[in-house]
């Protein structure tokens, strides 16, 4: 299993940042999987080892945050806040709207494997809800026109 | 540590400081009711069924994770806490499927109790509940999720106590789960600790489930009888077809040496008692073939063959076992001895005991019990692998030093799983643990055979500093040490304060073998036969020259000059790959429970009952005495005990002279029905615990411990702590010189996690594991 130089740099300098070693599991795993996609059984494996812990421990982790998968998911991940503020100015809409658009429900993939649609709960835009989150980016103020934009600009 | 004074319930109570407000009510008598908390496992305080009122803070507080502070003032049980508690079980039977009528814990559950104790009738859940399944994790360990009320106690017993840490949580909230290591099965120790822990029926035992419920068994506490660190196992039996047979293996009875542990062996390998192979009559080769046979005949035969040889001086070699009860090892030796009139009697030997009991001669409190190894300071261990062949020796070093602290010193061979426990872990090249031993005890020649390139001169010169410098060191050696070098471990001893030692033997009662004397040239208590004493003089008459070894009764088979052998629950043929026409001209005699490679070609098989099926002492591996209580039963077998005497009396010998019985016959035995009944009891309880029970029959073994007793140093122990289940330490310090014997004699069992000798291969529980791993276990000795 190889990272790229750029995780092995982090993964060194974040060891270092915390007095016992597993600390270092849910930053690790969040960059392995940006950088891999998702959580394959070797990224598990390799991080346990580094770590030594047990693979089950690392996957005991994995599972409770959702924000973590050991699934692929698509190119562009589309995350719809469905949560209090978001839904009463539209978010359940939105959503709606994602599932028609793209053809897929929650945490599922469109054939080509462009997009992964999501429901999530809070992802802190409250102010300028309805929001979602693409990967690491924020579209917020949303209607279903505006929405079809955002998704549109994604299809390249 | 200082007491701190605390009021619970208006109960002044007094704690060192330190103590958990949940333990300090325990042991005053105030229940808490708890599900995550466990004793010697790590805080959870997950299940909030333990909260308590505590004045001067705000809200209910968790009695498991709080620790006793001077003039707390503690309510355990208002209006408010019982609320809280029935809000608690509420909230656990939301999702509980409530199958009690069929679930295996029912009747034994902790989540019962407290819904009986607590619980609200109604509930005000309407979610539907979340089903699932139940799943087989491995072929001993099955788990129904839906029961499962998330206290976490099997994955920190299965991590923290054992070291395995094979289960885990997943998910978060209502939708956490317990999940094996393997995604959907375990790769683990099968030790069952998990299912034993659990407080509802949530993880099941394979060999258990389904079968019956807890209050129709009776549950008798007795000894494992597997490996030498005797574990006390509760069996639960029930009436069947063939006598009474054992359903289940746990560790209900927690007074034991062991304490929380069983391994895989005592908890699930007691099903080779009822085996479909097992033999239920005597056999006798008639026209070459084993025919079935009543008992008259075979006690005929046997004595008339055995009476014949012994008058026309042929040969006869007797060999013992290390599975039967100490007093049928030392009657055994001694019908050896003075029916057969010979000291051709030996057994499979699997550690040095003689040599042990020569190099302690005079030196008292220099074995260490079981139970101290769970409290030594510091342990050095050479040689063994104790997760594989001391399961219960590995769980004691391992939680000596989790909860203690205790410094362990491993110097080994191999890489073994207690490497992750050691302060230091020194490996040596093989077969090198003599000059280890050397090399402590001041030979510093010795170290060049024990450099590495890991390990120089200076390594080994600070590590014997330390060791001498400890206290209290428990000094544990497996077979590699042997002959002189046990003297030579000694000498290092010596030289430590408060030095204690632990060798290493393989079978349930392989130190109870040795200490009855099932040796060529010992007499019980390793008195030498050449020398006269207390035996010569209460056995009177028993031949003065060295019998021979079971390698050189082979030679005399071979040679056709052996008459007759007389196996006691071993088997010789298989265990050394003999040739089984080696013995055609030999009357051969075999006291086994099933037809092994010797019971085969043997002239007469007698149907023998195992250690669960009758009562008798086992001395393990440490020195440790503990008593075994009948368990079981299959129609048509006899214990080995009877069996002798029976051989005896066949032979025309007075059984007077062999068993001491029919002291006390004129005993007033109280009355035995009617309202004073409990009299009998209480009589013969009084007269038990003082070694006066009325020994009526010559098939009564108490009566041969009273000889013991009498008879073997070191076996001076109090019969009343003997009888209430405690165990007792015999020592090899006063005990006859010993003496030392070619080490080749020695063979180590090398049985490990899974197996387990002739018992192993009828055991289906232990095969199944075996077959459900790929890896091949190597062969498996027998005796
Ligand atoms: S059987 Fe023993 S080793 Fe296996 S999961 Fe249960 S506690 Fe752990
Ligand atoms: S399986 Fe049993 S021991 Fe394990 S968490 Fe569930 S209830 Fe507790
Ligand atoms: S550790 Fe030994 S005595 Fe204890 S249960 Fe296992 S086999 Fe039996
Ligand atoms: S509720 Fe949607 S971002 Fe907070
Ligand atoms: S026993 Fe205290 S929280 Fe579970």
């Amino acid at each position: 299993m190889k990272f790229s130089d750029e995780f092995e740099t982090r993964f060194t300098m974040m060891a270092r940042h915390y007095p016992t070693k597993r600390s270092v599991l849910v930053p690790a795993l969040l960059y392995a999987q940006d950088e891999i996609g998702y959580l394959s059984d070797e990224v598990i494996q390799e991080i346990a080892r580094r770590l030594e812990l047990t693979e089950l421990d690392v996957r005991n982790v994995i599972s409770y945050y959702s924000m973590l998968t050991t699934k692929p998911r698509g190119k562009y991940n589309v995350q719809v806040c469905t949560n209090i503020a978001c839904m009463l100015r539209g978010g359940e809409e939105l959503f709606a709207h994602c599932r028609k658009k793209l053809g897929i429900g929650h945490k599922q993939t469109t054939q080509d494997g462009r997009f992964t649609l999501e429901e999530v709960e809070c992802i802190g835009a409250c102010s300028w809800a309805p929001a979602i989150q693409v990967n690491y980016d924020f579209h917020e103020n949303l209607t279903v026109e505006k929405l079809d934009k955002v998704l549109d600009g994604y299809q390249k | 540590m200082p007491d701190v004074t605390l009021t619970v319930d208006g109960k002044k109570l007094t704690a060192p400081a330190g103590t958990l407000l949940i333990e300090a009510c325990k042991s005053a008598g105030i229940e808490i009711p708890s599900f995550c908390y466990y004793p010697n496992l790590s805080l959870q305080g997950a299940c909030r069924m333990c909260l308590v009122k505590i004045e001067k803070m705000p809200k209910l507080q968790t009695a498991c994770t709080t620790v006793v502070t001077e003039g707390m003032i503690v309510t355990s049980d208002n209006e408010e806490v019982r609320q809280a508690r029935k809000s608690m079980v509420e909230l656990l039977l939301g999702n509980h499927p409530l199958d009690c009528p069929v679930c295996d814990a029912g009747g034994e559950c902790e989540l019962q109790d407290m819904t009986f104790s607590y619980g609200a009738a109604e509930s005000k859940y309407m979610e539907a509940k979340n089903h699932k399944d139940e799943q087989q994790w491995s072929p001993v360990v099955f788990f129904d999720r839906p029961r499962c009320i998330l206290c976490y106690r099997c994955v920190r017993v299965c991590g923290e106590g054992m070291d395995v840490w094979a289960l885990g949580v997943q998910n978060r909230g209502v939708s956490s789960i317990i999940a094996p290591n393997k995604e959907d099965h375990l790769e683990c120790e099968e030790c069952g600790m998990c299912i034993d822990i659990c407080p509802v029926g949530a993880l099941t035992s394979g060999a258990y489930r389904y079968k019956t419920r807890p209050w129709e068994m009776k549950h008798v506490g007795t000894i494992c009888t597997h490996c030498g660190d005797g574990c006390k196992t509760t069996l639960g039996v029930r009436r069947s077809d063939s006598g009474m047979e054992i359903v289940r293996g746990d560790n209900r009875d927690k007074s034991g040496i062991n304490n929380d542990f069983l391994c895989i062996k005592g908890r699930y390998a007691f099903d080779f008692a009822h085996h479909p192979d097992r033999l239920m009559q005597p056999l006798i080769r008639k026209n070459g073939k084993l025919t079935p046979a009543n008992w008259e005949e075979a006690f005929e035969l046997i004595g008339k063959r055995f009476a014949e040889i012994r008058d026309h001086d042929g040969m006869i070699g007797v060999v013992g076992s290390s599975r039967i009860t100490n007093e049928e090892a030392y009657l055994l030796s001694k019908f050896a001895r003075v029916v057969l009139k010979t000291n051709n009697v030996d057994h499979h030997r699997t550690a040095d005991f003689p040599a042990l009991a020569a190099a302690l001669s005079g030196k008292p409190d220099s074995t260490a019990t079981m139970r101290e190894v769970y409290d030594a300071p510091a342990i050095l261990l050479i040689g063994n692998n104790p997760t594989d062949q001391h399961p219960l020796l590995a769980w004691q070093i391992r939680n000596n030093v989790r909860l203690h602290r205790s410094r362990l010193y491993l110097i080994n061979s191999q890489t073994i799983k207690l490497g992750r426990q050691a302060a230091g872990f020194t490996q040596i090249p093989a077969g090198t643990e003599g000059k280890v031993a050397a090399y402590l005890a001041g030979d510093d020649a010795a170290v060049e055979a024990i450099i590495t390139e890991k390990n120089s001169r200076e390594t080994w010169n600070a590590l014997r500093e330390k060791l001498r410098g400890e206290q209290k060191l428990v000094i544990i050696f497996g077979s590699e040490i042997r002959g002189n070098d046990v003297a030579v471990l000694v000498k290092f001893g010596s030289g430590v304060h408060g030095a204690k030692f632990v060798c290493l033997a393989d079978y349930a009662n392989s130190r109870g073998a040795a200490d009855m004397g099932l040796y060529p040239d010992l007499l019980p208590g390793y008195h030498r036969v050449a020398d006269t004493g207390k035996f010569h003089d209460e056995w009177t008459s028993i031949p003065a020259t060295t019998g021979l070894t079971l390698p050189e009764m082979v030679d005399a088979a071979k040679a056709s000059k052996l008459k007759a052998l007389y196996v006691v629950g071993a088997n010789p043929i298989g265990r050394l790959g003999l040739d089984p026409f080696l013995f055609s001209k030999t009357f051969v005699v075999v006291q086994e429970m099933f037809l092994t490679e010797t019971a085969f070609m043997a002239d007469v098989v007698l149907p023998a009952a195992n250690a669960y099926e009758k009562s008798g002492t086992f001395t393990n591996t440490c020195g440790d005495l503990q008593i075994l209580k009948k368990a079981g039963e299959v129609t048509g077998t006899k214990s080995d005990f009877e069996m002798i005497v029976r051989i005896a009396d066949a032979m025309g010998f007075d059984v007077h002279k062999l068993v001491p019985f029919g002291a006390g016959e004129r005993t007033d035995m109280g009355q035995s029905r009617g309202a004073q009944s409990g009299e009998a009891d209480r009589h013969a309880v009084w007269l038990e615990a003082r070694g006066l029970e009325p020994k009526m029959s010559p098939l009564e073994p108490t009566a041969i411990l009273d000889e013991i007793q009498r008879l073997v140093p070191g076996y001076d122990f109090s019969r009343i702590n003997l009888l209430a289940g405690n165990d007792q330490h015999t020592t090899l310090a006063n005990s006859g010189p010993g003496a030392i014997q070619k080490p080749e004699l020695i063979v180590p069992a090398n049985d490990n996690l899974f197996s387990s000798g002739t018992l192993g291969r009828y055991s289906k529980a232990l095969h199944s594991v075996m077959e459900s791993r790929t890896q091949q276990t190597s062969e498996v000795a027998a005796d």
